[in-house]
C-alpha cells in the first residue's frame, strides 16, 4: 500500500485529540485504518479498491457469503461435487435413524462451522450464531458450559500498553497468569510473553539476552524486559495474510479468526517482533484448567494448524478489564489502558516520561511503548 | 461432437501409451509409485498428528517444503528460456525441447502447489484461498498474488502444449495464430511468477536477510540458470532412452543460455556477498549464521559452501567452449549446478532468513524424517507427471501416436 510513506513517524497521539475528539476514523472501515492520515482522497480510493475485491462479501456474510455468490455453470458443478463429497459423511450422520439427536446436532453443528464465512465480515447475527454454535458444540462434547462473547470493539477505545523496564524483576507471573488465561497449550508450553534477561551495562542486547531462564530472580547484575504481540497501527503480519484471517480492529487489537487461517504462516514471517505463535500439534488444556469466560477472537479452545497471538486479553479488555498479564504484575511494571482517554494511566505515562518502541524504523507503529523510572 | 470423439481417442491412447514400456520404464514408474506411497504415507501422519512432526518451530516456521517450492517456482519459470526462442522469435533449433520444458514447467508447478500444500496447517479450510468462494487478501498479499501466478502459469503451460498435440494428434498443423499469443503472454507471466515469490520474501521488513532489492534479480539469475540446465539432463536421458530425436546444436543452445544464466548468477553473489561482509551490521547476521555460523551453530556450514564451490566450479567449467561443448563434462555441469543452485535457493535462503530471530536468538532447524518422506514423494510425483506427459508428447511428436478415423 502505498500510504506507508505518511504513516512513519505519525502516531502522534496528542495530535490525535485534538484532530478527532470522538471519532477514531479507523472505526470507517475495518481494514487498513489510518490512525493519522486525514486525507480523505486516498481514503476514498481505498474504499474504492477495497469494494472492488470484497464488496460482495461486505454485503453478504457467512453462509451467503460461501453459497450466494455468481458463477458460471463449470465452478457451480465444480462446488456441488465438491461439496457434495465433503457432506456425504456429515449428511449420512445426520440422517440416520439410528444416530441419536445430540451426533445428529453435533455433525450439523461441524458442517456449519466448516462453511461458515470470514468472522471479520459477518453481520452482529452471524456473529452470534457461530458463538452459540460454538457454546453448544462444546457442551455436546463435554457436558460443560462455557459463555462466549462476540463483543465488537467500543467506539472511542484505542487500547495502548506501556512496560516500565525498571520495574520488571523477571517473576514471570505474567506468563503463568496468560497462560491460563487464554487457554495456551500446556503441551508444548507456548507463550505469548518472552521476558528477555539482559545484562546491567550492555545496553538492550537482545542478542546476548536469555528468554529462556530458570533460577532465582532478580539476578544480580541483569535487568528485564518483556516482549509479546505489540498491536502495531501498521501491522505487517496483517497486510501478508492471504485470505484475511488477521486483521486490526476498531480498538487498535490485532486479532485472528481461527476459523478463517489456513496456516500458512506467512504472518509469523512477517512479524519483526515474534508476536506470533502457531498450534503445531492439537493444543492441550486440561478440562479443569480450561477458562471458561471466552471471547471469540481471544482466549476460545483453538484448533491445530491455526496461528495464535496476544490479543491483550479481548475477552478482558473490551469489558473495561485490564489484560491477565497486567493484574497479574506484582511489580506494578505493565500499564494498560485507552489511549484516547485523556485521563487514563497509559496516557499520564506516554505525556511524562522518556518512552521509547522497538524496532522504530520499520514503520509499524507499535502500541507498545517501554519507558524507565 | 468430432472433437470430443477426438480427445477420448487421445486420452485412450495416451494411457494405452504411459502404460506400456520397456522394463526399464517399467521399473523406473514402480520406483517412482513406490516412493510417492512413502511420501503419502508420511503425509498422512503428517494430518494426523500436525506440523509437530516437521523439524519447523515458531522460531523457525518454514522449512523444507517452502525451500523446495521457491526452488521449483524457478525451474517452472525457466521453461520460458525454451519458449521465447521457438515460438517468438522462430529458432527453430528449440523447436524439439519446447515441448519437453513445458511438460517440466508443468510437473514443477503440480510439485509447487503440492508443496505449499503440504505446508498448509489447515489444508481443510483451502477453499478460504479461492477466488469468489472464499476471502482473497488481494492486492495486499503477495502470496494471493503468488497463487494467481502460478494457477495461471499451469493454466498456459497446459494449454499450449494441449493445443499443439492436439493438433498433431490429427496429423493437422497447429495454427500459429493460436499458440503464438498464449507463447508471448507466458514469456511475460514467467518472469512474473518468479518475481512475484521472491517479492513474496522480499517485501518483509522484519527479515533483513530476504529484505534486499537483489532477491527478485537473484531469483530470475539462479532460474535461469537451474531450469534450462535440469531441461538439459532431461533431454539427455530422452535422447538416449527413445527414438525423439533432439540434435546437438538444441543442447549447445540450450548450454549457452545456462552459461549466461551463471556467470550473472555468481556476479549477483558477489554483490551480496561483499555487502554483508565489507561493512557488516546488524542485518547481516543472518549471512553470517549460514556462511560462518554463529554461536557455535553451523548446521548449514556444510551445505552452502558445498553449494558454493560447485556453484564456482560449474559456472567455471561452463564458461570455457572447450568444456561446454564436451556432451560429458556439459552434463555433470549442469548436474551440479542444479544441485548447488537448489541449495542455495532452497533452504540455503528460507532457512537464515528466520535465524536469528527477531530478537537475537539462534534457534537451528534440522527436517525430520516425515518432512524428507514427503518431500521425496512430492519430487517422485514430479517425475511421475512429467514421465507421462513426456511419453505422450513423444508419441504424438513422432508420429506414432495418430487419431485413427476408422476406429470406433
Amino acid at each position: 500500500m502505498d500510504n506507508n510513506n505518511k504513516k512513519w513517524f505519525s502516531l502522534n497521539l496528542s495530535n490525535k485529540k485534538k484532530q478527532e475528539p470522538g471519532t477514531c476514523e479507523c472505526g470507517k472501515t475495518s481494514e487498513g485504518c489510518n490512525s493519522s492520515g486525514n486525507d480523505h482522497l486516498r481514503d476514498a480510493d481505498f474504499d474504492a479498491a477495497v469494494d472492488a475485491t470484497i464488496a460482495e462479501e461486505r454485503t453478504k456474510d457467512g453462509f451467503e457469503q460461501v453459497f450466494d455468490v455468481q458463477m458460471d455453470r463449470r465452478t457451480a458443478f465444480k462446488k456441488l461435487t465438491a461439496s457434495l463429497l465433503i457432506g456425504a459423511g456429515a449428511v449420512s450422520t445426520s440422517c440416520s435413524v439410528i444416530a441419536g439427536d445430540e451426533t445428529k446436532e453435533k455433525a450439523q453443528i461441524d458442517w456449519e462451522e466448516q462453511f461458515k464465512g470470514n468472522y471479520k465480515l459477518m453481520t452482529r447475527d452471524e456473529k452470534e450464531s457461530t458463538v452459540g454454535r460454538l457454546v453448544r458444540s462444546y457442551q455436546l462434547r463435554t457436558g460443560k458450559n462455557i459463555s462466549m462473547s462476540s463483543k465488537n470493539a467500543e467506539e472511542d477505545v484505542l487500547f495502548g500498553y506501556a512496560f516500565n523496564i525498571s520495574k520488571c524483576q523477571g517473576y514471570m507471573d505474567c506468563v503463568t497468569a496468560c497462560v491460563e488465561e487464554n487457554n495456551l497449550d500446556r503441551n508444548s508450553q507456548m507463550e505469548y510473553i518472552r521476558i528477555h534477561e539482559m545484562k546491567d551495562g550492555k545496553g538492550f542486547n537482545f542478542n546476548e539476552a536469555d528468554d529462556n531462564y530458570y533460577h532465582e530472580v532478580p539476578a544480580e547484575g541483569h535487568f528485564y524486559m518483556g516482549t509479546q504481540c505489540f498491536h502495531c497501527d501498521n501491522p505487517p503480519c496483517v497486510e501478508v495474510c492471504p485470505v484475511q484471517a488477521t486483521w486490526r480492529e476498531d480498538d487498535g487489537l490485532v486479532v485472528v479468526d481461527y476459523d478463517w487461517c489456513v496456516g500458512c504462516r506467512y504472518c509469523m514471517a512477517a512479524c519483526p517482533y515474534d508476536g506470533r505463535r502457531f498450534n503445531w500439534s492439537t493444543p492441550e488444556v486440561p478440562e479443569k484448567e480450561v477458562n471458561k469466560n471466552q471471547h471469540y477472537l481471544g482466549n476460545r479452545l483453538r484448533k491445530k494448524g491455526v496461528v495464535e497471538k496476544c490479543t491483550f486479553c479481548v475477552q478482558r479488555s473490551r469489558v473495561g478489564k485490564n489484560p491477565a498479564c497486567v493484574d497479574a504484575c506484582p511489580t506494578g511494571a505493565r500499564i494498560f489502558g485507552n489511549l484516547l482517554d485523556p485521563d487514563s494511566t497509559i496516557r499520564w505515562v506516554l505525556e511524562n516520561k522518556k518512552v521509547f518502541r522497538l524496532k522504530e524504523d520499520l514503520g509499524t507503529e507499535p502500541k507498545f511503548w517501554y519507558f524507565m523510572d | 461432437m468430432r472433437r470430443l470423439r477426438v480427445l477420448r481417442s487421445l486420452v485412450k491412447d495416451s494411457l494405452e501409451t504411459i502404460t506400456h514400456g520397456s522394463k526399464k520404464y517399467h521399473i523406473w514408474m514402480a520406483f517412482l509409485t513406490l516412493v510417492m506411497l512413502v511420501g503419502m504415507y508420511c503425509y498422512s501422519v503428517q494430518l494426523e498428528h500436525g506440523l509437530s512432526v516437521t523439524g519447523m518451530t515458531d522460531r523457525v516456521s518454514w522449512g523444507l517444503y517452502i525451500s523446495n517450492f521457491t526452488f521449483l517456482v524457478g525451474v517452472a519459470a525457466a521453461a520460458v528460456m525454451l519458449v521465447m526462442p521457438t515460438y517468438v522469435l522462430k529458432d527453430i533449433d528449440f523447436k524439439q525441447a519446447v515441448l519437453i520444458g513445458e511438460g517440466l514447467a508443468v510437473a514443477a508447478l503440480i510439485m509447487c502447489l503440492a508443496f505449499v500444500v503440504a505446508d498448509m496447517g489447515g489444508p481443510s479450510v483451502l477453499w478460504h484461498m479461492i477466488p469468489g468462494i472464499g476471502v482473497f487478501n488481494f492486492p495486499n498479499s503477495m502470496l494471493a498474488w503468488d497463487v494467481i501466478a502460478l494457477n495461471g502459469y499451469l493454466f498456459i503451460n497446459i494449454s499450449i502444449p494441449f493445443y499443439i498435440l492436439f493438433m498433431r494428434y490429427q496429423g493437422k498443423e497447429p495454427n500459429p495464430k493460436v499458440y503464438i499469443p498464449g507463447a508471448l503472454i507466458s514469456v511475460f507471466w514467467a518472469v512474473g511468477i518468479h518475481l512475484v515469490t521472491a517479492f513474496l520474501y522480499q517485501g518483509l521488513q522484519a527479515r533483513p536477510f530476504w529484505n534486499n532489492a537483489l532477491l527478485g534479480p537473484r531469483f530470475l539469475a539462479s532460474a535461469f540458470a537451474a531450469g534450462p540446465a535440469l531441461i538439459i539432463l532431461v533431454l539427455a536421458v530422452i535422447r538416449t532412452y527413445t527414438e525423439f530425436v533432439i540434435k546437438d546444436k538444441t543442447i549447445k543452445k540450450i548450454a549457452l543460455v545456462v552459461t549466461v544464466a551463471a556467470q550473472i548468477n555468481l556476479i549477483m553473489l558477489i554483490s551480496e556477498l561483499f555487502k554483508e561482509f565489507y561493512a557488516p551490521t546488524h542485518h547481516s547476521e543472518s549471512a553470517y549464521y549460514l556462511f560462518f555460523g554463529l554461536d557455535g551453530k553451523t548446521a548449514l556450514l556444510p551445505w552452502i559452501w558445498t553449494a558454493i564451490s560447485l556453484n564456482v566450479l560449474a559456472t567455471v567449467i561452463l564458461t570455457f567452449h572447450k568444456l561446454r561443448n564436451n556432451f560429458k563434462v556439459l552434463f555433470f555441469a549442469c548436474f551440479i549446478l542444479f544441485v548447488a543452485i537448489w541449495i542455495e535457493k532452497g533452504f540455503g535462503l528460507i532457512v537464515p532468513g528466520f535465524i536469528p530471530g527477531p530478537y537475537g536468538k539462534i534457534a537451528e532447524y534440522t527436517p525430520t524424517g516425515i518432512e524428507i518422506g514427503v518431500t521425496m514423494g512430492i519430487w517422485a510425483l514430479g517425475a511421475f507427471v512429467f514421465t507421462m506427459l513426456a511419453k505422450t508428447a513423444i508419441g504424438i511428436e513422432t508420429g506414432k501416436l495418430r487419431y485413427n478415423k476408422k476406429k470406433p
